[in-house]
């Protein structure tokens, strides 16, 4: 992990090339994180990228409700050289969450983006195949955001018995 | 003074006894005695489900954790075989039970149904453990309860249930089979009203049951 003083160094290098791209830092019990600008995630990741964290090593959806904006990407950076780790996390709105995908940088990406599609919602525009990839395709809702109730499907049992949610037909 | 000959009934005497019959030598009171010894008469129906009751044949298949309890159903200590229930096959269109071992998934539904519609008539199917019957532990967006998808003629409750719980729910299935089934005990012991909750008492909306329906998000 780049210490805080590394990561404001990282931070302020992006800022040279463009000012609007970095909007925070965070460094809390020595883990370096990097706010960025949703639109421009892929010259941050890029800029990453050659400067030493060639390996992205995860990227994962998290639902911030109800601090707002809610939805957050985080992408795990890794340089393989010096062992130091970086996470860039862009925070998108609910109503049109909408972020660039990175898969020209890093082909293996594909996946994990498809998944945080299928539990969050969010779009990767310029995905190759963005279909869902844990739940079935045809299924309603993003299942790990925070307003998706946690019961799934009414059970049957004998004081609901009338309902008959099982009946086999 | 007579001569009291005891007549002797064991299986060298049945054997020659048999020889005979087969031989035509048996004449009226000896044939007679002999068949109203030897032959039972049943029906067909009754003869039938008593085979299929001792020689039920799970399929290979498991889900979850659960399959890892059904697994040991086969081995030294709980042994299956005694029943005759031992032959797990590996095709449904061999096997006579599925067991649905574990928790099935929106996404397994559709291949666990299909399997469950590739096993030849006469079938049955036991769900087995909490999460099959009522989605226990993993009561959330991703499961689905075995009675929403296909029949399914026992529940074993657990989680999992021992090896002996299975066990007595694959013996329950073998009585259902062989038509003296133990359903029905609320009518032989006069048990009604001692629901939980009365048949159209319960409602879904009110605040007390709280079960959320699918696609509703006012929840969390």
């Amino acid at each position: 992990m780049p210490d805080a003083t590394g990561l404001e160094l990282i931070a302020q290098e992006i800022r040279n090339e463009d000012a609007e791209t970095v909007l925070d830092t965070e460094f809390h019990r020595g883990r370096a994180v990097l706010v960025i600008n949703p639109a421009r995630v892929k010259s941050v990741l890029a800029f990453l990228q050659n400067s030493g964290f060639t390996a992205l090593m995860s990227v994962h959806g998290v639902d911030y409700y109800p601090h707002e904006p809610r939805l957050g990407v985080l992408y795990e950076m890794l340089d393989r050289k010096e062992v130091d780790r970086i996470s860039v996390k862009a925070r998108l709105h609910t109503d049109d969450p909408r972020i660039d995908s990175v898969t020209e940088l890093f082909p293996g990406v594909e996946f994990p983006e498809r998944e945080v599609y299928d539990m969050f919602g969010v779009v990767f525009e310029g995905h190759p195949d963005l279909r869902r990839i844990l739940m079935p395709e045809d299924y309603e809702g993003h299942p790990q955001r925070r307003d998706f109730p946690v019961g799934g499907e009414p059970v049957l049992f004998t004081y609901n018995e009338e309902q008959n949610y099982g009946k086999y037909v | 003074m007579e001569v009291k000959r005891e007549r002797l009934d064991d299986f060298r005497v049945r054997q020659f006894q048999a020889r005979d019959l087969l031989r035509g030598d048996l004449d009226d009171e000896d044939l007679e005695r002999y068949v109203s010894e030897r032959v039972l008469t049943t029906t067909v129906e009754k003869a039938v489900a008593w085979a299929q009751g001792n020689s039920i044949y799970p399929l290979t298949f498991g889900l979850a954790c659960c399959a890892i309890e059904m697994m040991s159903i086969v081995g030294a200590r709980a042994d299956i075989a005694r029943f005759g229930f031992e032959v797990f096959r590996a095709s449904p269109r061999q096997a006579d039970l599925i067991i649905l071992s574990g928790r099935v998934s929106i996404k397994m539904a559709p291949v666990v149904r299909r399997i469950y519609d590739q096993m030849l008539e006469p079938k049955w199917a036991i769900s087995m453990g909490a999460c099959c019957s009522s989605m226990g532990v993993f009561n959330n967006y991703a499961l689905v309860p075995s009675d929403k998808f296909m029949p399914i003629d026992v529940h074993v409750p657990g989680c999992p249930p021992r090896p002996e719980a299975l066990l007595h729910g694959i013996l329950r299935l073998r009585e259902k089979i062989q038509g003296h089934s133990r359903e029905g005990w609320r009518a032989r012991y006069d048990a009604f009203g001692t629901e939980e909750l009365l048949p159209g008492a319960a409602d879904l909306q009110s605040a007390d049951v709280s079960v959320f329906k699918p696609g509703d998000t006012a929840g969390a």
